[in-house]
């Protein structure tokens, strides 16, 4: 910036601070260090084994579920076995089939799916990471079932009328992993460009791919 | 685990009405959906029921878990979408009956 504020040590009043987000714990805060200490004293993990795992579960990023999505969209055969039973179609490409049944469900030109957990914050982790603040807001989750072509085109996705809208609730043992439409123009591209375009809201079905970004 | 379940009443296509029914406890029914009829779109297997699970029983036998599909104008009466849009909710076998 050309106006640098560079002259602090020549006015005297205090200029305002954004207060630390970071100097008083909540009480399940308290209560997790409480108990991993205890785990940590007790010889049960150690502190880095706890790392270690914090960082395995940062490292769970929506381009896991970007490689399932492109590898359904060039291999026929494999779209139909991901369709038909998600999990062991993620080990076929070596990624973790993991800890709950995968359900898989495809956009089409006629049907638009959404997925919610209106009752938590249920989501495949293992394959997008973690949930964005906004999947686990009562506001998204109480709303996305109920109306929800508003909340779509609140997100810019603007539904028409001839196109039906499946929201899953994630309630119990199933996770969902939307199948978006492959758009159009993308003929002849390699899965690792069409990776590319495969973002986790277009996974969680509040967008849609687009070939270029606007 | 023991693989003790109970064996699956309804098959897909089947109409179901889900139990208008409020107990306490660490339910997995969505209170929105209680008392409405729905279609099963499949069975997803077996599971110890969640109910049990929460207060660390092992929620044995497994309960048969379905996949069901409401239209959105059953369940919301003012739905503003369209007449075909639905919405899945995953339902454990005791919380259906026949519709």
């Amino acid at each position: 910036m050309a106006h640098a504020h560079h002259d602090h040590h020549d006015h005297d009043h205090p200029h305002p601070t954004r207060p630390d987000q970071d100097d008083r714990l909540t009480y399940y805060q308290t209560m997790e260090i409480a108990v991993r200490e205890l785990l940590v004293e007790k010889g049960i993990l150690t502190a880095d084994q706890i790392r270690r795992q914090v960082e395995d579960m940062d490292n769970r990023t929506p381009l896991r579920g970007a490689k399932v999505v492109a590898r359904a969209w060039t291999d026929p055969a494999y779209k139909a076995r991901l369709l038909a039973e998600g999990n062991p179609a993620l080990e076929e490409i070596g990624l973790d089939r993991g800890p709950y049944r995968l359900v898989v469900v495809e956009n089409t030109p006629a049907v638009h799916n959404v997925i919610v957990c209106t009752l938590c914050s249920c989501y495949p982790r293992w394959l997008l990471g973690l949930p964005p603040d906004w999947y686990k807001s009562r506001n998204y989750r109480s709303r996305v079932v109920r109306e929800p072509r508003s909340v779509l085109r609140e997100f810019g996705l603007d539904l028409r009328d001839d196109v039906t809208v499946r929201v899953h609730d994630s309630t119990a043992d199933m996770r969902y992993l939307v199948l978006p439409a492959r758009p159009a123009g993308t003929e002849g591209w390699s899965e690792e460009q069409l990776a590319a375009l495969v973002t986790r809201d277009t996974m969680i079905g509040v967008a849609v791919p687009r070939p270029a970004n606007p | 685990m023991s693989t003790a379940a109970i064996s699956p009443r309804y098959c897909p296509g089947e109409r179901v009405k889900v139990r208008a029914a409020y107990p306490p406890g660490h339910v997995r029914t969505p209170f929105y959906i209680r008392g409405h009829s729905g279609v099963v779109e499949r069975l997803c297997g077996n599971y110890p029921n969640p109910e049990e699970l929460a207060y660390a029983r092992p929620g044995l036998p497994a309960q048969p878990l379905y996949r069901v599909r409401f239209l959105q104008r059953d369940v919301w009466p003012d739905y503003a979408g369209q007449p075909a849009d639905s919405v899945d909710v995953e339902i454990y076998q005791h919380w259906l009956e026949p519709a």
